[in-house]
């Protein structure tokens, strides 16, 4: 478990926060390599399942980064967004899996700093959760190999 | 349409404990449009239930299905070539659909994903309400288009009763008083003496009084 | 006269009836309905018996008006379209006309959302208005609702509620029409504190005729308490209760506030008086029965008329 590097998956909307990553590479800030980015069109666009999907196909962790409040390139996708990530968490608590596993993050495309913060602190935050439950039961172990 | 609600996952899962492969079904008619069995809350419960079982160390697989619509029996039909590989069918339509499957497939245990509400319309986005309770002898017209079967607390119809505060029902100030949304409209319309006129006491034979109904239609019945 | 009933022969001789109101336990101790029932004798016409107030279970209704009967008073059978079919509610009304009891109120009641069986499924098979006429149906023409004869039809003297407070005011005058248009004999109304919005309601009442086509009696309810007036208030559904009246009840030290109650309570039914139209108080004094005879002294309603 000392060993034990999170994998992160990152929802990053266009306008704000994959841009803001790109500032953060750009300026040199180092975040963790355990953040896989994942560009979408808007934090809007990121429903339930691809959240739930990312933490059954093993994912220790799941954020989505949107923009400040006001400021959604389509007015109110980071809304929408803030509560797909609510029902997430609720759903992930009714089958008792830590909801801290998902979150919310808001940044703007000019906050390099801001991003590189927000994926060190969450990988903080997953490896001290430790291991996403369902990867490391035997049988998902099985099926990982096999599928 | 038919509204409904997914089932906590406690019950769901507690149901699917005794079995290894399971056929989630979804209905692409009002649960879809209700959000709580189309597709993709098949694919969230899919994975769930599977995300669930796996931190439980049991074996779970979910073949995931969504039909046209699960109370024709032609759709129920397409289930058939996945059954035998299925120990037990969860359903996400509304009774109707579950029963269909009950119906056709009668070895093969179905379980219900969602709880069937009400027959009901859109408030707002993600907000659904109850319009209609099918009673078979349709009074809106003379209701000014609200149901006081469906939408007044105490089913009055010759409301409204003595608790009816500032348009809001007594049971919950959330509720809207129906006898005063009927009051409103009939006054748009110009009809206020259609309150004036008693309505008589319901006969129930068309509605659930009568016993289960059926509609058969000869000219198109084969 | 279309009934035999004591209240019928009191109203139509143009007395100022008195009514007041008896809840059964919850429990089946016929001593408690007998205590609660004899503070009344002698100072009022007839006793409502209500039927699971405020949809908590008590003991029925037709069971405590015939323990009623029998001690020589004249009950109300009060019967709520919430818990019975229409079937029962008919067989319950031969059963009580076959106890002498001649007097009902016909109400929808309270829903079980604010009692202690919010679980129960509630029946509504008909609404107040046609539950009226089906009492009016069963008398006059000695039919059952669904259209066969009855063999020794009950003559029941027919009551109802009105709210005068309830929204929307304008539909107020209104409802009572359709409950005189479907054969309420007698009208019982809801606690009055704001006199003026009663006088105002019984303006459309005169005017529309209908205090010539039934009796209507003013209900008063005495506060035992400033509390009990913010209760009123804030919690009760279809309440109106002024601010002035929270003032003075608030206003005297509370050792004193019950005393003060009964006083609004004596004013109001003296005010009430001035206004044409009203036949009668419904004096409904909750748990607080042993007071309504002072209450009716007080407001000059003594003694009793005797119509044998």
């Amino acid at each position: 478990m000392q060993n034990f590097e999170p994998v992160i998956v990152a929802f990053c909307c266009h306008y704000c926060a994959y841009t803001a990553a790109d500032m953060a590479g750009s300026k040199r800030l180092g975040y963790p390599p355990n953040v896989k980015i994942i560009r979408v069109p808007c934090s809007g666009k990121v429903d339930a399942i691809h959240m739930m999907k990312a933490l059954e196909k093993g994912a220790d962790g799941v954020y989505v980064a949107g923009c400040l409040d006001g400021d959604c390139h389509f007015k109110t996708g980071n809304i929408r967004a803030a509560r797909h990530v609510e029902a997430v968490k609720k759903l992930l608590d009714e089958i008792g899996i830590e909801k801290e596993r998902v979150e919310m993050f808001s940044m703007s495309a000019g906050m390099g700093e801001k991003f590189a913060e927000v994926a060190s602190e969450f990988t903080e935050r997953i490896r001290k959760l430790g291991p996403n439950p369902v990867k490391t039961s035997a049988f998902a172990q099985v099926r990982q190999a096999v599928g | 349409m038919i509204t409904a609600e997914r089932k906590p996952m406690e019950e769901l899962t507690e149901c699917m404990k005794p079995f290894g492969r399971i056929l989630l079904v979804g209905c692409n008619e009002c649960v879809t449009v209700c959000a709580a069995g189309g597709r993709k809350e098949v694919g969230l419960l899919s994975s769930a239930l599977q995300m669930h079982f796996m931190k439980e160390n049991k074996p779970f697989e979910v073949k995931e299905l969504t039909l046209e619509r699960q109370c024709d029996p032609e759709y129920v039909e397409e289930l058939a070539p996945h059954i035998n590989q299925v120990d037990a069918v969860l359903s996400m339509a509304c009774g109707c659909g579950v029963q269909e499957i009950a119906r056709r497939y009668k070895e093969k245990p179905v379980f219900p994903a969602v709880n069937t509400k009400f027959m009901g319309a859109s408030e707002s986005q993600g907000v659904w309400a109850e319009r209609c309770a099918g009673c078979g002898d349709c009074v809106l017209g003379i209701t000014g288009g609200v149901c006081p079967i469906a939408r007044c607390s105490k089913q009055l119809f010759n409301g409204p009763c003595g608790g009816s505060t500032n348009g809001k029902c007594e049971i919950d100030s959330s509720v809207d008083c129906a006898w005063q949304l009927i009051w409103d409209r009939l006054k748009a319309l110009g009809k206020v003496d259609l309150y004036e006129e008693n309505i008589a006491a319901k006969d129930w034979r068309t509605g659930r009084g009568g016993g289960p109904r059926k509609i058969i239609r000869e000219d198109l019945a084969s | 006269m279309k009934t035999d009933s004591i209240l019928e022969k009191i109203l139509a001789a143009g007395h100022l009836a008195v009514t007041s109101e008896c809840g059964p336990p919850r429990g089946a101790l016929p001593n408690k309905v007998k205590e609660k029932a004899e503070l009344l004798r002698g100072c009022v016409d007839a006793v409502n018996v209500t039927d699971n107030q405020t949809a908590m279970v008590r003991m029925s209704s037709l069971a405590a008006c015939i323990l009623l009967r029998q001690m020589g008073l004249n009950p109300i059978l009060q019967m709520v379209t919430r818990d019975r079919n229409r079937l029962s509610m008919q067989s319950d009304i031969l059963g009580a006309y076959s106890h002498n009891i001649d007097n009902m109120l016909c109400l929808s009641g309270d829903h079980p959302r604010f009692g202690d069986h919010p679980m129960a499924a509630n029946v509504h098979d008909i609404d107040s208005v046609q539950f009226i006429e089906m009492v009016k149906t069963m008398r006059d023409e000695g039919k059952f609702q669904g259209g066969e004869s009855i063999d020794g039809p009950p003559k029941m003297f027919i009551g109802a509620a009105a709210n005068p407070f309830a929204d929307p005011f304008e539909l107020r005058v209104a409802r009572l029409a359709k409950k005189a248009k479907a054969g309420v004999d007698f009208i019982q109304t809801q606690c009055i504190y704001n006199v003026d919005k009663f006088a105002k309601w019984m303006e459309g009442v005169r005017d529309r005729g209908l205090d010539r086509q039934v009796y209507i009696l003013a209900g008063i309810t005495p506060m035992k308490s400033a509390g009990m007036a913010r209760y009123m208030k804030n919690k009760v559904p279809g309440m109106d209760v002024p601010d002035e009246l929270v003032k003075r009840i608030a206003g005297v030290p509370k050792e004193k506030q019950a005393e003060e109650g009964i006083k609004i309570c004596v004013e109001t039914i003296e005010q009430c008086k001035e206004i044409k139209g009203v036949h009668g108080f419904h004096i409904m004094a909750i748990e607080w029965e042993q007071k309504v005879p002072e209450i009716v002294e007080k407001a000059g309603l003594l003694p009793r008329p005797s119509v044998n």
